[in-house]
């Protein structure tokens, strides 16, 4: 697998950094520079996320093991 | 008529009865259906097992009452191995039960209990063990029957709640011979292939038959061994098979278990906005904290300091100004006159002054002849006065 963006990466960091992110800036001690920096990484977060979140097609893919003992993966033909 | 009447008592009778009975109906296995079951206040049971042809009392006494491992209740059919006792104040005989087993589903129903005893005595129900779930599955697994309603039901959950996971299934049998075997190597397989951040095992509902692969051992000892968390989702919604003591979660049915797998991406972005909201409302009241402190500086008294000082400065710049202006014209003036009386005294002592006054002076090759004795009779020499020069002959000597 190369290093795609999985749901995992992408919405449970994302989500924790958000909090983070709404946190500090709900506490006001971050400096104001700091704060316009966090907001804007915060809004592209939210962005991303929204993004993954709309994928729309459910993919089901059938595990099976060949001969050899490697596994494959095929496209459910179950529609 | 006879003569003779052997009377015996009823007392005597029974004995003889019951002596009978007890000898010649010892210890045996009986077939029935349980009615007029009643479990005493004593503890001990009393019922009456029956067939079509006939019927047969039967009590179990508390100390064996114990041991039971389902709970006996009118229209079960059991199998029940006692013996024949003869209970004499009521005249009637009975069996008296030690042990009592359902027909049919009764043997899977032990194998259940004995399966769940042993695997509880090991370890692989207590909750140390359990994996937590992931919050947000990437890939998600499912061991299940690629035509089940099982796999719809989840397919269509997670379809509508959350589509962007990726779906793996290891089709298999759930039910029938070797679907106990399918279903653990299934598992295994998933282990193996790697990259399954959760895995759901079951089925739709079905009779306890139906459902019995996943109370087999080889299925719970594969669950048990997973790396990756399991789900366990047999369709039943009251009784729990091994397979949900073991697995790390339990869910009533298949759809239960999509559920509990994935977020709804419905609430999730509406989470998302909210922290949004939030986030904004945040910076907005530090940016607005952030003017009023700026205003309040402005107006502070050390904010305006600085320019009181620059006022004060300029003030005190212009005084130094007069007064340097005053001194410089003392200066400027008592140099004037400083100087006009040097250049007085410069013009008395040059030379041209007295040549204006009637004095010349006499050069003799361009030497100023300072005594007559240095100059003799025909010598050439220049006589310079105020407007000019002339040249002269000394014309007499001395």
């Amino acid at each position: 697998m190369a290093a795609k963006k999985t749901n995992k990466n992408l919405l449970e960091h994302s989500l924790k950094r958000l909090e983070e992110i709404v946190e500090s800036l709900e506490q006001g001690d971050v400096p104001l520079d700091d704060a316009v920096d966090f907001y804007e990484e915060g809004i592209r977060i939210a962005k991303e996320c929204a993004e993954k979140l709309k994928s729309t097609e459910l993919r089901i893919k059938k595990l099976s093991k060949g001969i050899e003992g490697q596994f494959t993966l095929n496209e459910s033909d179950e529609e | 008529m006879s003569t003779e009447k052997n009377v015996v008592t009823i007392t005597e009778l029974t004995r003889q009865i019951k002596q009978s009975l007890e000898t010649n109906f010892p210890r045996m296995w009986v077939e029935g259906e349980i009615s007029n079951f009643k479990h005493h206040t004593s503890g001990h049971l009393y019922f009456t097992l029956k067939d079509e042809g006939a019927q047969l009392s039967a009590v179990m006494w508390r100390s064996r009452v114990a041991n039971l491992t389902f709970s006996p209740e009118d229209g079960m059919k059991v199998v029940a191995r006692g013996s024949i006792t003869v209970y004499p104040p009521r005249g009637n005989y009975q069996i008296d039960i030690e042990q009592i087993q359902p027909v049919g589903i009764g043997e899977l129903q032990l194998a259940f209990e004995r399966l769940k005893k042993k695997l509880a005595a090991e370890g692989l129900f207590d909750s140390t063990y359990k994996k937590p779930i992931p919050e947000f599955p990437d890939r998600i697994g499912i061991v299940t029957s690629e035509t089940g309603a099982a796999l719809q039901d989840i397919r269509s959950v997670l379809s509508r709640r959350q589509p962007s996971v990726d779906v793996i299934l290891a089709p298999v049998r759930v039910q029938g011979a070797g679907a106990a075997e399918e279903i653990a190597e299934a598992i295994e397989q998933m282990n193996r292939y790697g990259g399954i951040d959760v895995l759901i095992v079951g089925r739709g509902g079905g009779s306890l038959e139906d459902l019995w692969a996943f109370n087999e051992e080889r299925v719970a000892r594969a669950i048990y061994a997973s790396k990756i968390p399991i789900v366990s989702a047999v369709g039943h919604e009251i009784d729990f098979s091994i397979a949900d003591f073991v697995a790390d979660l339990r869910a009533p049915t298949p759809s239960a278990a999509a559920e509990l797998v994935v977020r709804d991406r419905m609430e999730l972005l509406e989470d998302i906005g909210n922290l949004c909201y939030t986030m904004r409302g945040a910076i907005d009241t530090q940016m607005a904290s952030f003017h009023e402190r700026v205003a309040s500086l402005l107006t502070s008294y050390s904010f305006n300091r600085p320019r009181d000082l620059v006022r004060e400065f300029s003030q005190r710049v212009d005084e130094i100004d007069r007064s340097l202006g005053v001194s410089f014209n003392h200066i400027i003036r008592t140099a004037h006159q400083r100087y006009n009386s040097l250049r007085h005294q410069l013009q008395a002592l040059n030379p041209k002054g007295v040549l204006k006054r009637g004095y010349s002076i006499v050069r003799k090759e361009g030497r100023i002849v300072s005594s007559a004795s240095l100059l003799h009779f025909g010598d050439g020499a220049e006589i310079q006065f105020h407007d000019g020069t002339i040249g002269v002959q000394v014309e007499k000597g001395k």
